[in-house]
């Protein structure tokens, strides 16, 4: 089922969110597991935002989050793992930067 | 103590360039929401603001004015000037001693900082005008009201975000109350409609990207606007002495901190500023009829305001109407009570109550009348107005019917 379409391995998508994850909670990579949500490993809302937008930077998308509705749109939060098939999902729609070109942030 | 009573109240944001369009504004319930006109749009995800358009500063102030003035001093400016006009006060000798200018803003001469930002860091100048500085400060607008009408009296600036005006026009109104002041000019100003400006808040995630919705279940985010409002504030003997018409008497006000959170409002920190407000006023929660909500259209802010307000007024709750202006001429950060004051004037001197609009959908955790979508007629005694800053500050006015 892997999507490899940005041409990265899926391998270091999932440990790049979980190093993200794992800093905001203040805790080792080693210590989050797929199944964990984020109120499990402290994270409140302040935090959350602040992890959607590390994953931005880290991986040049634009992450669709409103905090007025964390549930809803179409990034799911509801676990570790969700967020890591969710990042992949972001990633792989990614349009590849052309040679020599900046990617510029793509916005709805 | 002394009584203290409005004499003169002046406006221009997205709803109208005077107290008389914005006031038509409400009653029909128009939303001045819409796509925003600012250089480099396409690089912001929020593109909707209440701005005020069709503004041409040059109709207004000259060459060496527009040096000095940021936008927001500008707005101020012409607040006041519709504010002094109606209040017919000339500031000389004794009086010029006894009145000053207590007004509330956020980010001050935002526009100016952002112009000179580009012009230092885009454009790699070495040089900016020699005027930035006295037109970006925050305190411009005040010490600028406080040069052309001679107010020699105390005079400053308050920045409490969301809660500035309403902090500044309680402390101007202490002042008149405690025989410090005769007349206090008071309100608040904000121009933040920028590129930093709207950039920042998109930032939070907390902004909507189609409409401001207060108290309706699939509200979404705030919408900002711009533009101020300045009211004349004078000692109820001295208005009545000199036969100036009143337009409501300000009755108490109360403010609390949270001490809990950067952003999340409490229920409780909400709700010992307006029991404190009516207190202050010596009103009991049945005579008051109207709450202009802060009711930002965030999920959090608008059900624990809904909370607070229900448990302060108990049974009375179910009595009262709430609604959130903010949806039609948006949220004017540092000047948004101030704005918001007009709507409890109205209410309480024409009887009009303005609604919430863009209300689509019943939220079972907003479960207060909140006058959705359409203007109403009602005798109202007394109102509050409500305002929470991020950093848990609130200050709530209470207004009577003279």
């Amino acid at each position: 089922m892997g999507q490899t379409g940005a041409g990265m391995p899926t391998i270091s998508v999932r440990d790049k969110v979980i190093g993200i994850i794992a800093q905001q909670a203040v805790l080792t990579p080693a210590d989050i597991a797929p199944d964990q949500t984020l109120e499990d490993l402290g994270i409140d809302s302040l935090g959350l935002v602040e992890s959607i937008f590390a994953i931005e930077e880290a991986f040049d998308i634009a992450v669709p989050f409103n905090a007025n509705d964390p549930g809803g749109g179409d990034f799911d939060i509801s676990s570790v793992a969700a967020i890591i098939a969710a990042v992949e999902a972001l990633v792989a729609a990614r349009p590849e930067p052309g040679p020599g070109l900046s990617p510029g942030p793509s916005l709805a | 103590m002394k009584r203290v009573v409005i004499t003169g109240a002046g406006t221009i944001n997205a709803l109208g360039l005077n107290v008389a369009q914005t006031l038509a504004a409400m009653r029909e319930g128009r939303c001045a929401i819409g796509p925003l006109d600012i250089r480099d749009i396409d690089r912001l995800s929020v593109q909707i603001g209440a701005q005020v358009k069709g503004y041409d500063e040059t109709a207004h102030f000259n060459r060496q004015q527009i040096a000095l003035y940021d936008r927001f001093t500008q707005f101020t400016l012409l607040s006041a000037k519709e504010a002094v006009a109606q209040a017919g006060l000339v500031f000389e000798g004794e009086l010029a001693a006894r009145a000053g200018v207590v007004l509330g803003t956020s980010g001050g001469g935002l526009n100016t900082q952002d112009e000179n930002y580009r012009v230092v860091y885009e454009e790699g100048k070495n040089r900016v005008h020699p005027f930035i500085v006295p037109k970006l400060m925050n305190n411009a607008a005040a010490s600028h009201v406080s040069i052309e009408y001679n107010l020699k009296g105390p005079s400053f600036t308050v920045a409490t975000a969301c809660a500035s005006s309403n902090h500044a026009m309680g402390l101007a109104f202490q002042m008149i109350r405690s025989g410090g002041c005769t007349v206090m000019l008071t309100g608040g100003s904000e121009a933040m409609l920028c590129f930093g400006g709207i950039k920042a808040w998109e930032g939070l995630r907390v902004m909507s990207r189609d409409a401001c919705r207060p108290f309706s279940a699939n509200r979404n985010g705030m919408v900002q606007g711009e533009g101020a409002a300045t009211f004349v504030f004078e000692e109820y003997e001295h208005a009545r002495a000199r036969g100036a018409v009143m337009l409501a008497e300000v009755a108490g006000f109360a403010m609390t901190s949270d001490a809990s959170d950067i952003v999340m409002p409490t229920a409780q920190g909400a709700e010992r500023a307006m029991t404190g407000a009516l207190r202050d006023a010596g009103l009991n929660p049945s005579e008051v009829g109207y709450i202009n909500a802060h009711g930002t259209g965030t999920a959090a802010n608008d059900k624990t305001e809904c909370a607070a307000v229900a448990h302060a007024f108990g049974p009375d709750a179910d009595r009262l109407m709430i609604s959130s202006t903010k949806s039609m001429h948006g949220h004017l950060i540092g000047g948004t009570g101030a704005v918001e004051l007009l709507a409890c004037i109205m209410a309480l001197r024409d009887g009009i109550i303005a609604p919430t609009v863009g209300y689509e959908e019943a939220d079972p955790e907003c479960a207060l009348d909140v006058v959705p979508n359409v203007a109403r007629e009602a005798r109202v005694d007394a109102v509050l107005s409500n305002a929470f800053a991020f950093g848990g500050l609130n200050a709530v006015l209470a207004l009577r019917r003279l």
